[in-house]
Protein backbone atom coordinates (compact mmCIF):
# COMPACT_ATOMS: atom_id res chain seq x y z
CA UNK A 1 0.00 0.00 0.00
CA UNK A 2 1.44 3.34 -1.13
CA UNK A 3 1.45 5.81 1.87
CA UNK A 4 -0.21 8.56 0.19
CA UNK A 5 -3.32 7.35 2.13
CA UNK A 6 -2.21 9.43 4.65
CA UNK A 7 -3.41 11.86 2.69
CA UNK A 8 -6.67 10.63 2.84
CA UNK A 9 -6.54 11.18 6.19
CA UNK A 10 -5.23 13.86 6.34
CA UNK A 11 -8.18 16.09 4.07
CA UNK A 12 -10.63 14.24 5.83
CA UNK A 13 -9.62 16.04 9.24
CA UNK A 14 -8.63 19.04 7.35
CA UNK A 15 -12.71 18.98 5.83
CA UNK A 16 -14.17 18.08 9.92
CA UNK A 17 -11.85 21.28 11.24
CA UNK A 18 -13.30 23.59 8.75
CA UNK A 19 -17.01 22.59 9.71
CA UNK A 20 -16.22 22.96 13.11
CA UNK A 21 -15.07 26.33 12.40
CA UNK A 22 -18.16 26.99 10.47
CA UNK A 23 -20.90 25.08 12.96
CA UNK A 24 -18.91 25.59 16.34
CA UNK A 25 -20.13 29.21 18.40
CA UNK A 26 -17.52 29.21 21.83
CA UNK A 27 -14.82 30.92 20.51
CA UNK A 28 -12.20 28.32 21.85
CA UNK A 29 -14.30 25.65 20.38
CA UNK A 30 -13.46 27.68 16.61
CA UNK A 31 -9.98 27.61 17.78
CA UNK A 32 -9.42 24.08 18.80
CA UNK A 33 -10.59 22.86 15.40
CA UNK A 34 -8.13 25.37 13.90
CA UNK A 35 -5.73 23.49 15.44
CA UNK A 36 -7.05 20.50 13.98
CA UNK A 37 -6.58 21.63 10.44
CA UNK A 38 -3.54 22.98 11.09
CA UNK A 39 -2.40 19.42 12.18
CA UNK A 40 -4.14 18.01 9.22
CA UNK A 41 -1.86 19.68 7.29
CA UNK A 42 1.42 19.16 9.52
CA UNK A 43 0.37 15.01 8.88
CA UNK A 44 0.10 16.11 5.08
CA UNK A 45 3.54 17.44 5.44
CA UNK A 46 5.44 14.98 6.99
CA UNK A 47 3.95 12.28 4.37
CA UNK A 48 4.81 14.36 1.04
CA UNK A 49 8.55 14.59 3.21
CA UNK A 50 8.65 10.36 2.77
CA UNK A 51 7.04 10.55 -0.48
CA UNK A 52 9.71 12.70 -2.15
CA UNK A 53 12.63 11.84 0.15
CA UNK A 54 13.08 14.74 1.50
CA UNK A 55 13.61 16.46 4.85
CA UNK A 56 11.85 19.82 3.87
CA UNK A 57 8.41 18.46 4.60
CA UNK A 58 9.38 17.76 8.26
CA UNK A 59 10.96 20.97 8.41
CA UNK A 60 7.97 22.80 7.03
CA UNK A 61 5.73 20.86 9.42
CA UNK A 62 8.16 21.47 12.68
CA UNK A 63 7.58 25.15 11.23
CA UNK A 64 4.17 25.09 11.61
CA UNK A 65 4.20 23.97 15.24
CA UNK A 66 6.01 26.75 15.95
CA UNK A 67 3.82 29.58 14.41
CA UNK A 68 0.71 27.43 15.87
CA UNK A 69 2.21 27.44 19.35
CA UNK A 70 2.45 31.79 19.05
CA UNK A 71 -0.87 31.75 17.45
CA UNK A 72 -2.66 29.82 20.44
CA UNK A 73 -1.15 32.00 22.62
CA UNK A 74 -1.89 35.20 21.63
CA UNK A 75 -5.69 33.82 20.39
CA UNK A 76 -6.16 32.72 23.37
CA UNK A 77 -5.03 35.81 25.19
CA UNK A 78 -7.69 37.58 22.75
CA UNK A 79 -10.40 35.75 23.40
CA UNK A 80 -9.83 36.10 27.63
CA UNK A 81 -9.61 39.65 26.48
CA UNK A 82 -13.19 39.86 24.81
CA UNK A 83 -14.06 37.42 28.09
CA UNK A 84 -13.51 39.78 30.64
CA UNK A 85 -15.37 42.95 28.92
CA UNK A 86 -18.32 41.01 27.49
CA UNK A 87 -18.67 37.76 29.94
CA UNK A 88 -19.14 35.22 27.14
CA UNK A 89 -16.87 33.35 24.39
CA UNK A 90 -19.54 32.83 21.86
CA UNK A 91 -18.88 34.22 18.50
CA UNK A 92 -22.08 35.47 18.08
CA UNK A 93 -22.69 38.16 21.13
CA UNK A 94 -18.97 39.27 20.45
CA UNK A 95 -19.82 41.34 17.27
CA UNK A 96 -18.37 44.72 18.42
CA UNK A 97 -15.00 44.75 18.83
CA UNK A 98 -14.29 47.60 21.89
CA UNK A 99 -17.27 47.22 24.33
CA UNK B 1 6.65 3.24 22.03
CA UNK B 2 9.74 0.49 20.55
CA UNK B 3 7.47 -1.43 18.49
CA UNK B 4 5.94 1.71 17.16
CA UNK B 5 9.27 2.75 15.82
CA UNK B 6 10.13 -0.69 14.65
CA UNK B 7 6.61 -0.63 12.48
CA UNK B 8 8.02 2.49 10.48
CA UNK B 9 10.05 1.46 7.62
CA UNK B 10 13.99 1.33 8.26
CA UNK B 11 15.14 0.49 5.03
CA UNK B 12 14.24 2.27 2.24
CA UNK B 13 11.04 3.50 3.62
CA UNK B 14 8.62 3.90 0.93
CA UNK B 15 6.20 1.22 1.01
CA UNK B 16 3.88 1.01 3.55
CA UNK B 17 4.96 -2.04 5.60
CA UNK B 18 2.49 -4.29 7.64
CA UNK B 19 3.16 -2.83 10.86
CA UNK B 20 2.46 0.58 10.05
CA UNK B 21 -0.50 -0.46 7.73
CA UNK B 22 -1.87 -1.92 11.41
CA UNK B 23 -0.85 0.92 12.93
CA UNK B 24 -2.74 3.35 10.32
CA UNK B 25 -5.71 1.62 10.50
CA UNK B 26 -6.17 1.41 14.09
CA UNK B 27 -4.92 5.01 14.56
CA UNK B 28 -6.27 6.87 11.41
CA UNK B 29 -10.23 5.85 12.62
CA UNK B 30 -9.30 7.31 15.75
CA UNK B 31 -8.13 9.99 14.95
CA UNK B 32 -11.19 10.31 12.70
CA UNK B 33 -13.42 9.95 15.59
CA UNK B 34 -11.70 12.47 18.15
CA UNK B 35 -12.38 15.19 15.20
CA UNK B 36 -15.76 14.00 14.73
CA UNK B 37 -16.38 14.14 18.97
CA UNK B 38 -14.49 17.49 18.79
CA UNK B 39 -17.33 19.06 16.81
CA UNK B 40 -20.06 17.02 18.21
CA UNK B 41 -19.53 17.38 22.06
CA UNK B 42 -21.40 20.34 23.31
CA UNK B 43 -19.40 20.52 26.24
CA UNK B 44 -15.90 22.36 25.43
CA UNK B 45 -13.96 20.63 27.61
CA UNK B 46 -15.03 17.28 26.11
CA UNK B 47 -14.52 18.93 22.48
CA UNK B 48 -10.74 19.48 24.04
CA UNK B 49 -10.33 15.77 25.32
CA UNK B 50 -11.09 14.28 21.86
CA UNK B 51 -9.06 16.91 20.14
CA UNK B 52 -6.04 15.75 22.53
CA UNK B 53 -6.92 11.78 21.15
CA UNK B 54 -6.53 12.66 17.44
CA UNK B 55 -2.94 14.86 18.48
CA UNK B 56 -2.32 11.88 20.48
CA UNK B 57 -2.96 9.58 17.37
CA UNK B 58 -1.27 11.59 14.65
CA UNK B 59 1.89 11.91 16.93
CA UNK B 60 2.19 8.47 16.87
CA UNK B 61 1.56 8.15 13.02
CA UNK B 62 4.37 10.79 12.47
CA UNK B 63 6.46 8.61 14.44
CA UNK B 64 5.60 5.62 12.10
CA UNK B 65 5.79 7.79 9.25
CA UNK B 66 9.85 8.22 9.22
CA UNK B 67 9.61 11.17 11.74
CA UNK B 68 10.38 10.61 15.24
CA UNK B 69 11.36 13.99 16.37
CA UNK B 70 7.96 15.57 15.01
CA UNK B 71 6.01 12.92 16.13
CA UNK B 72 7.86 13.22 19.87
CA UNK B 73 7.24 17.13 19.25
CA UNK B 74 3.57 16.73 18.55
CA UNK B 75 3.01 14.75 21.96
CA UNK B 76 4.69 17.07 24.05
CA UNK B 77 4.27 20.49 22.27
CA UNK B 78 0.59 19.76 21.30
CA UNK B 79 -1.13 17.80 23.12
CA UNK B 80 0.99 18.34 26.37
CA UNK B 81 1.25 22.46 26.33
CA UNK B 82 -1.27 23.59 23.81
CA UNK B 83 -3.78 21.59 24.68
CA UNK B 84 -2.93 22.43 28.39
CA UNK B 85 -3.24 26.00 27.86
CA UNK B 86 -6.12 25.23 26.18
CA UNK B 87 -8.21 23.51 29.16
CA UNK B 88 -6.74 26.07 31.26
CA UNK B 89 -8.76 28.83 29.60
CA UNK B 90 -11.90 26.81 29.07
CA UNK B 91 -11.22 26.62 33.34
CA UNK B 92 -10.90 30.20 33.62
CA UNK B 93 -14.25 30.71 31.41
CA UNK B 94 -16.37 28.39 33.52
CA UNK B 95 -19.54 26.93 33.16
CA UNK B 96 -20.10 29.58 30.15
CA UNK B 97 -18.00 27.28 28.08
CA UNK B 98 -21.20 24.99 27.05
CA UNK B 99 -22.58 26.12 23.86
CA UNK B 100 -25.64 27.52 22.70
CA UNK B 101 -27.99 25.64 20.23
CA UNK B 102 -29.27 28.96 18.73
CA UNK B 103 -29.01 29.14 15.34
CA UNK B 104 -28.30 32.71 14.44
CA UNK B 105 -28.15 31.94 10.43
CA UNK B 106 -30.65 29.58 9.37
CA UNK B 107 -29.62 26.79 8.03
CA UNK B 108 -26.05 27.48 8.55
CA UNK B 109 -25.59 23.97 9.69
CA UNK B 110 -26.93 22.45 7.09
CA UNK B 111 -25.01 24.33 4.78
CA UNK B 112 -21.61 24.05 6.47
CA UNK B 113 -22.28 20.07 6.92
CA UNK B 114 -22.49 20.49 3.38
CA UNK B 115 -19.72 21.94 2.46
CA UNK B 116 -17.69 20.23 4.85
CA UNK B 117 -18.84 17.00 2.80
CA UNK B 118 -17.78 18.36 -0.14
CA UNK B 119 -14.29 19.96 0.57
CA UNK B 120 -13.43 16.31 1.92
CA UNK B 121 -14.89 14.80 -1.12
CA UNK B 122 -12.72 17.32 -3.24
CA UNK B 123 -10.11 16.62 -1.67
CA UNK B 124 -9.93 13.11 -1.26
CA UNK B 125 -11.04 12.77 -4.39
CA UNK B 126 -7.74 14.61 -5.50
CA UNK B 127 -5.86 12.89 -3.49
CA UNK B 128 -6.95 9.18 -4.52
CA UNK B 129 -5.50 8.92 -7.91
CA UNK B 130 -2.22 9.22 -6.02
CA UNK B 131 -2.22 6.14 -4.37
CA UNK B 132 -1.51 3.85 -7.31
CA UNK B 133 0.31 6.91 -9.58
CA UNK B 134 2.93 8.15 -7.18
CA UNK B 135 6.02 5.56 -6.48
CA UNK B 136 7.12 6.78 -2.67
CA UNK B 137 10.53 7.70 -2.69
CA UNK B 138 11.01 7.42 0.97
CA UNK B 139 13.58 9.27 3.36
CA UNK B 140 16.08 5.89 3.31
CA UNK B 141 18.05 4.20 6.38
CA UNK B 142 17.50 6.38 9.35
CA UNK B 143 15.46 8.55 8.17
CA UNK B 144 17.66 11.04 6.75
CA UNK B 145 20.20 11.98 3.61
CA UNK B 146 23.01 11.17 5.36
CA UNK B 147 21.86 8.34 7.22
CA UNK B 148 22.74 9.65 10.83
CA UNK B 149 19.40 9.78 12.19
CA UNK B 150 16.11 11.73 11.96
CA UNK B 151 17.29 13.91 14.74
CA UNK B 152 20.44 14.94 13.66
CA UNK B 153 19.52 14.67 9.78
CA UNK B 154 16.65 17.67 11.27
CA UNK B 155 19.11 19.85 13.30
CA UNK B 156 21.50 20.22 10.48
CA UNK B 157 19.21 21.45 8.47
CA UNK B 158 17.73 23.84 10.59
CA UNK B 159 21.07 25.24 11.67
CA UNK B 160 22.53 25.27 8.63
CA UNK B 161 20.00 25.23 5.37
CA UNK B 162 17.12 26.97 7.42
CA UNK B 163 18.75 29.28 10.13
CA UNK B 164 17.60 32.52 9.30
CA UNK B 165 13.26 31.45 9.34
CA UNK B 166 14.48 29.48 12.47
CA UNK B 167 16.27 32.87 13.86
CA UNK B 168 12.69 34.65 12.78
CA UNK B 169 10.70 32.17 14.74
CA UNK B 170 12.37 33.87 18.07
CA UNK B 171 11.45 37.05 16.71
CA UNK B 172 7.92 35.53 16.38
CA UNK B 173 7.51 33.85 20.01
CA UNK B 174 8.94 37.09 21.97
CA UNK B 175 6.71 38.96 19.56
CA UNK B 176 3.45 36.42 21.28
CA UNK B 177 4.76 36.24 24.42
CA UNK B 178 4.60 40.34 24.47
CA UNK B 179 1.56 40.51 22.83
CA UNK B 180 0.03 38.21 25.21
CA UNK B 181 0.96 39.99 28.43
CA UNK B 182 -0.63 43.18 26.42
CA UNK B 183 -4.08 41.88 26.05
CA UNK B 184 -3.89 40.45 29.63
CA UNK B 185 -3.15 43.61 30.88
CA UNK B 186 -5.41 45.94 28.31
CA UNK B 187 -8.81 46.89 30.15
CA UNK B 188 -7.79 47.04 33.36
CA UNK B 189 -8.06 50.08 34.64
CA UNK B 190 -4.95 52.20 35.46
CA UNK B 191 -4.78 52.70 38.91
CA UNK B 192 -4.02 56.83 40.11
CA UNK B 193 -0.39 56.66 41.46
CA UNK B 194 -0.53 57.59 44.76
CA UNK B 195 2.29 57.94 47.51
CA UNK B 196 1.87 55.96 50.46
CA UNK B 197 1.98 58.78 52.86
CA UNK B 198 -1.39 60.12 51.09
CA UNK B 199 -3.17 56.57 51.26
CA UNK B 200 -2.15 56.23 55.06
CA UNK B 201 -3.71 59.69 55.64
CA UNK B 202 -6.85 58.63 53.13
CA UNK B 203 -7.49 55.20 55.42
CA UNK B 204 -7.06 57.32 58.86
CA UNK B 205 -8.68 60.89 57.93
CA UNK B 206 -11.33 59.17 55.49
CA UNK B 207 -14.63 58.17 56.19
CA UNK B 208 -15.18 55.26 58.63
CA UNK B 209 -16.63 52.61 56.13
CA UNK B 210 -14.11 50.16 55.49
CA UNK B 211 -12.05 50.97 58.13
CA UNK B 212 -11.48 48.12 60.58
CA UNK B 213 -13.22 45.28 60.21
CA UNK B 214 -17.08 44.07 60.23
CA UNK B 215 -18.56 41.85 62.49
CA UNK B 216 -18.07 38.39 62.49
CA UNK B 217 -20.23 36.20 61.25
CA UNK B 218 -23.19 34.92 63.72
CA UNK B 219 -22.68 38.06 65.59
CA UNK B 220 -26.74 40.41 65.58
CA UNK B 221 -25.04 43.41 66.47
CA UNK B 222 -26.82 46.62 64.94
CA UNK B 223 -23.04 48.43 64.89
CA UNK B 224 -19.31 47.23 64.83
CA UNK B 225 -18.41 50.52 66.88
CA UNK B 226 -16.76 49.68 70.36
CA UNK B 227 -19.14 51.37 71.95
CA UNK B 228 -21.81 49.41 71.47
CA UNK B 229 -21.58 46.26 73.55
CA UNK B 230 -22.66 42.65 72.57
CA UNK B 231 -25.52 40.89 73.61
CA UNK B 232 -25.39 37.51 75.10
CA UNK B 233 -27.97 34.83 73.53
CA UNK B 234 -30.69 35.95 76.23
CA UNK B 235 -30.67 39.34 75.23
CA UNK B 236 -28.60 40.78 78.03
CA UNK B 237 -25.16 42.96 77.51
CA UNK B 238 -21.93 40.32 78.08
CA UNK B 239 -20.02 42.57 80.33
CA UNK B 240 -16.47 41.02 78.63
CA UNK B 241 -17.32 43.46 75.69
CA UNK B 242 -17.37 46.32 77.53
CA UNK B 243 -14.58 48.77 76.94
CA UNK B 244 -12.97 49.61 80.21
CA UNK B 245 -11.99 52.83 79.00
CA UNK B 246 -15.58 54.09 77.58
CA UNK B 247 -17.36 52.76 80.66
CA UNK B 248 -15.18 54.68 83.08
CA UNK B 249 -14.82 58.00 81.00
CA UNK B 250 -17.03 60.46 83.61
CA UNK B 251 -20.01 61.76 81.26
CA UNK B 252 -19.41 65.17 82.03
CA UNK B 253 -15.26 65.06 80.49
CA UNK B 254 -17.84 64.81 77.13
CA UNK B 255 -20.33 67.29 77.32
CA UNK B 256 -18.36 69.57 75.37
CA UNK B 257 -18.01 66.85 72.32
CA UNK B 258 -21.96 66.60 73.19
CA UNK B 259 -22.33 70.28 72.53
CA UNK B 260 -20.63 70.40 69.43
CA UNK B 261 -22.46 67.40 68.06
CA UNK B 262 -25.82 68.48 69.00
CA UNK B 263 -24.65 72.14 67.56
CA UNK B 264 -24.08 70.71 64.10
CA UNK B 265 -26.77 67.92 63.69
CA UNK B 266 -29.85 69.04 65.70
CA UNK B 267 -31.22 66.49 68.41
CA UNK B 268 -29.00 64.48 70.06
CA UNK B 269 -30.91 61.21 68.92
CA UNK B 270 -29.09 61.09 65.71
CA UNK B 271 -25.58 60.95 67.67
CA UNK B 272 -23.86 57.45 66.90
CA UNK B 273 -20.99 56.24 68.44
CA UNK B 274 -18.81 58.14 65.77
CA UNK B 275 -19.80 61.29 67.40
CA UNK B 276 -17.56 60.81 69.99
CA UNK B 277 -14.29 61.81 67.85
CA UNK B 278 -15.61 65.00 67.75
CA UNK B 279 -15.73 66.94 64.56
CA UNK B 280 -16.45 64.63 61.19
CA UNK B 281 -13.82 64.87 58.90
CA UNK B 282 -10.49 66.39 58.69
CA UNK B 283 -9.32 68.53 61.08
CA UNK B 284 -11.48 68.56 63.74
CA UNK B 285 -13.05 71.11 66.08
CA UNK B 286 -11.68 72.22 68.51
CA UNK B 287 -12.50 70.82 72.28
CA UNK B 288 -12.88 66.97 70.57
CA UNK B 289 -11.53 63.75 72.91
CA UNK B 290 -8.71 63.41 70.56
CA UNK B 291 -7.63 67.17 71.21
CA UNK B 292 -7.64 67.07 74.99
CA UNK B 293 -5.87 63.62 74.35
CA UNK B 294 -3.27 65.26 72.48
CA UNK B 295 -3.07 68.13 75.16
CA UNK B 296 -2.07 65.61 77.83
CA UNK B 297 -5.31 66.43 80.05
CA UNK B 298 -6.40 62.73 79.91
CA UNK B 299 -4.79 61.64 83.44
CA UNK B 300 -8.33 62.19 84.94
CA UNK B 301 -9.14 59.78 82.66
CA UNK B 302 -6.85 57.03 83.18
CA UNK B 303 -6.62 57.40 86.65
CA UNK B 304 -10.94 56.41 85.81
CA UNK B 305 -9.89 53.50 84.04
CA UNK B 306 -7.48 52.23 86.56
CA UNK B 307 -9.80 52.91 89.57
CA UNK B 308 -12.76 52.22 88.03
CA UNK B 309 -14.44 54.12 90.46
CA UNK B 310 -17.74 54.15 88.82
CA UNK B 311 -20.46 51.79 88.11
CA UNK B 312 -20.55 50.53 84.84
CA UNK B 313 -23.28 51.68 82.67
CA UNK B 314 -23.25 55.39 83.40
CA UNK B 315 -20.52 56.59 81.18
CA UNK B 316 -21.14 58.27 78.04
CA UNK B 317 -22.26 54.48 76.10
Amino acid sequence: MSPTIYLLLSALLFAIGAVGVLVRRNAIVVFMCIELMLNAVNLTLVTFSRINGSLGGQIMAFFVMVVAAAEVVVGLSIIMAIFRTRRTTSVDDANLLKY
Amino acid sequence: MSAVLAAAPMTGGGEMTTGESVAFWILGPVALAGGLGMIFSRNAVHSALWLVMTMLSLGVLYMVQQAPFLGFTQIIVYTGAIMMLFVFVLMMVGRDASDSVVEVLRGQRLTAAVLGVGLGGLAVAAVAETLTAVGPVGLGIGYGPEARGNVQALGTSIFRDYLLPFELTSALLITAAVGAMVYTFAGRARRQQTSQRERVVERLRGPLTGYGSRSGPGVFATADSVATPALLPDGSVAPASLSQIIESTRRERLDADIADVQSESGPARDVDARALRGGDGAGGSVGSTHDRLEEGTHEATQGATTSSDEPAGEGAR
